[in-house]
């Protein structure tokens, strides 16, 4: 077996995980947890990840793989620095969601899906967000931006490097 | 009303100022009542879930067993994905510490010893700042071994989902919360027999939990007087789409919907006529303007209507919104998040996304019509879980209530 020398956790992540699996009777119900972790540190999940992350809780890397790409916030591939993700649904494009996202792909020269060449930005459209009293909104990372026009996206955008 | 959920008072999401202002006194008072005897105060008290299905609070906690040899388990909904809802994130915002005392009550009433809160995860920023809200608990003895010295034990932990609807859906929160794909799983049996693995569980949504210490402060008559008679308290209403002020009001249930946004949420920009509104997220039915005369926002009043009180999620449209390309990008949403478990669900929300696309590029034929509400009749009723349903409903609503709207297309078709 092949293993890279990043193709693990770090010690404070591993010591998380050992006192999460004390919450639950198995400990396949880290696994998400464990995910996050791993895309924390890595920016996406690769199998080598995936494999990693089934050893540690004792179960089938098939398993891991089947969650994984079950859910949308897990990244299968390498993304941008920020991965911007801008709601489109239906309050926010009753508040038109659609005049930020061409906004963006004319100022980042990308299409929905793509990545910037210097792999800053990566552009997703995202189902909706919970923020539809503060519509048109996006998330970039773990951060949301609400009661969004093209001057705030320029500002957002310009202080991300 | 005086706001009983989110009153506005600073940094009551601090525990010393939510201890100020009476915090976590009803859980003190309820520990030295009987299990039963708060069970049965939520049950007079006529709380309904808030999380859509408007079940009655107190008769679902008595479904868990007495005398389990297994472990019992509470799960608390936070997953809130459906379009036009934004409600629970206030809670875990403004009030956290409502939603935890609520949940260490709801523990003690069904014998409960470890308790999950699962949240979305686009929702990080709330998570950090409920856990916050969690650890303070924990030091002061709310939560954890020999709570307050009554000899009642039980955790409280914070579960994060990674981006997934379906995960609202109870059994499916269950199957995340083991760490599975989030599929649903076939009732019987019911998760009060059957539930995180294999034990008894009892499924709450956020806004429902928050709602315990309120009704156990007020007592069960009082609470039941607020509002609407057979589906009464306060409720949280999220308002969306064509409003001068969006946001979440909360208000007493049975408020006429024209009241809230007329008064509430200040109106239709630029004086615009309303067209349609969806009243409790994207999934429950939409009705016109000139129906919604004398509606309000409780469970009776929206069925007699012909919708459903849902979430209370209310988007509005004004005159000006083209219907199509709404029910379009709504479709494109029930498509995305099906799980693909079931035939009509995971093979229909596509056919009817596909058809919609042809209606908006004005491409669609006369037949699409029947043919795009002969998919919704064949996916409702027959899925395993209520997603089908869901996206069942918005298109025959639509295609039924507004006919018009899909003949736009068809006429610009053939004058093209």
């Amino acid at each position: 077996m092949s293993e890279t020398h990043a193709a693990r956790l770090s010690e404070e992540n591993l010591r998380r995980i050992e006192e999460l699996k004390k919450r639950y009777p198995h400990p396949q119900a880290v696994v998400l947890e464990a995910l996050w972790m791993w895309q924390g540190e890595h920016g996406w999940i690769s199998e080598d990840g995936m494999r990693y992350i089934a050893r540690l809780l004792n179960i089938p890397d098939h398993h891991v793989f089947g969650v994984v790409s079950f859910y949308t916030m897990f990244n299968r591939q390498p993304v941008g620095r920020h991965k911007i993700e801008v709601c489109t649904n239906v309050s926010c494009m009753l508040r038109n969601s659609e005049r930020i996202l061409t906004h963006i792909e004319n100022r980042l020269a990308i299409k929905v899906g793509e990545t910037t060449p210097d792999r800053r930005f990566t552009l997703v459209e995202a189902e909706c967000l919970g923020s539809c009293g503060t519509a048109p909104a996006m998330q970039i990372g773990d951060r949301y931006y609400e009661n969004l026009d093209p001057q705030k996206v320029d500002v957002i955008l310009e202080g991300l490097k | 009303m005086e706001p009983l959920i989110l009153p506005p008072i600073p940094d009551l999401h601090t525990i010393d100022v939510y201890e100020s202002h009476g915090g976590y006194a009803q859980l003190r008072a309820a520990l030295g009542t009987s299990p039963d005897a708060v069970t049965d105060e939520v049950k007079r008290s006529n709380l309904r879930g808030r999380g859509g299905a408007c079940f009655p609070t107190g008769l679902k906690w008595t479904f868990m067993p007495k005398d389990s040899v297994k472990p019992k388990y509470l799960c608390i909904n936070g997953d809130e994905s459906e379009p036009g809802t934004f409600k629970d994130r206030q809670i875990f915002e403004f009030n956290p510490h409502l939603l935890i005392e609520g949940a260490i009550i709801a523990s003690y009433a069904m014998g409960i010893t470890t308790a999950y809160i699962y949240i979305r995860g686009e929702y990080k920023h709330w998570i950090d700042l409920l856990q916050k809200a969690v650890d303070q608990a924990y030091a002061r003895g709310y939560i954890g071994e020999n709570i307050l010295g009554s000899g009642f034990s039980t955790n409280l932990y914070l579960h994060r989902g990674a981006g997934a609807y379906i995960c609202g859906e109870e059994s499916s929160l269950m199957n995340s919360l083991e760490g599975q794909r989030g599929y649903p799983r076939v009732k019987p049996p019911f998760p009060a027999q059957n539930g995180l693995w294999g034990c008894p569980t009892t499924i709450n949504n956020v806004e429902t939990i928050a709602n315990v210490p309120v009704v156990l402060r007020l007592g069960a008559e009082a609470y039941a007087k607020i509002g609407a008679p057979k589906h009464p308290g306060p409720i949280l209403v999220g308002v969306s789409g064509h409003v001068n002020k969006p946001g979440v009001y909360e208000l007493p249930t049975g408020v006429p919907i024209l009241d809230i946004i007329n008064n509430y949420a200040g109106g239709v920009p630029g004086g615009k006529k309303i067209k349609a509104i969806i009243p409790g997220g994207s999934s429950t039915m939409i009705l016109r303007a000139e129906n919604i005369e004398g509606v309000c926002m409780d469970a009776d009043s929206l069925k007699a209507a012909g919708s459903s009180v849902g979430t209370a999620g209310l988007i509005v449209m004004d005159e000006d919104t083209d219907l199509v390309p709404v029910l379009a990008r709504i479709a494109h949403f029930y498509r995305h998040e099906s799980c693909g478990q079931c035939t009509p669900c995971r093979e229909g929300t596509g056919w009817m996304e596909k058809i919609l696309h042809r209606f908006a590029h004005n491409d669609a034929s006369r037949s699409d019509m029947d043919l795009l509400l002969n998919i919704a009749n064949n996916i409702e009723g027959n899925t395993i879980c209520a997603l089908g349903d869901a996206a069942a409903w918005p298109v025959q609503s639509f295609l039924k209530r507004f006919p018009e709207e899909f003949e736009r297309h068809l006429r610009a078709r053939a004058s093209a």
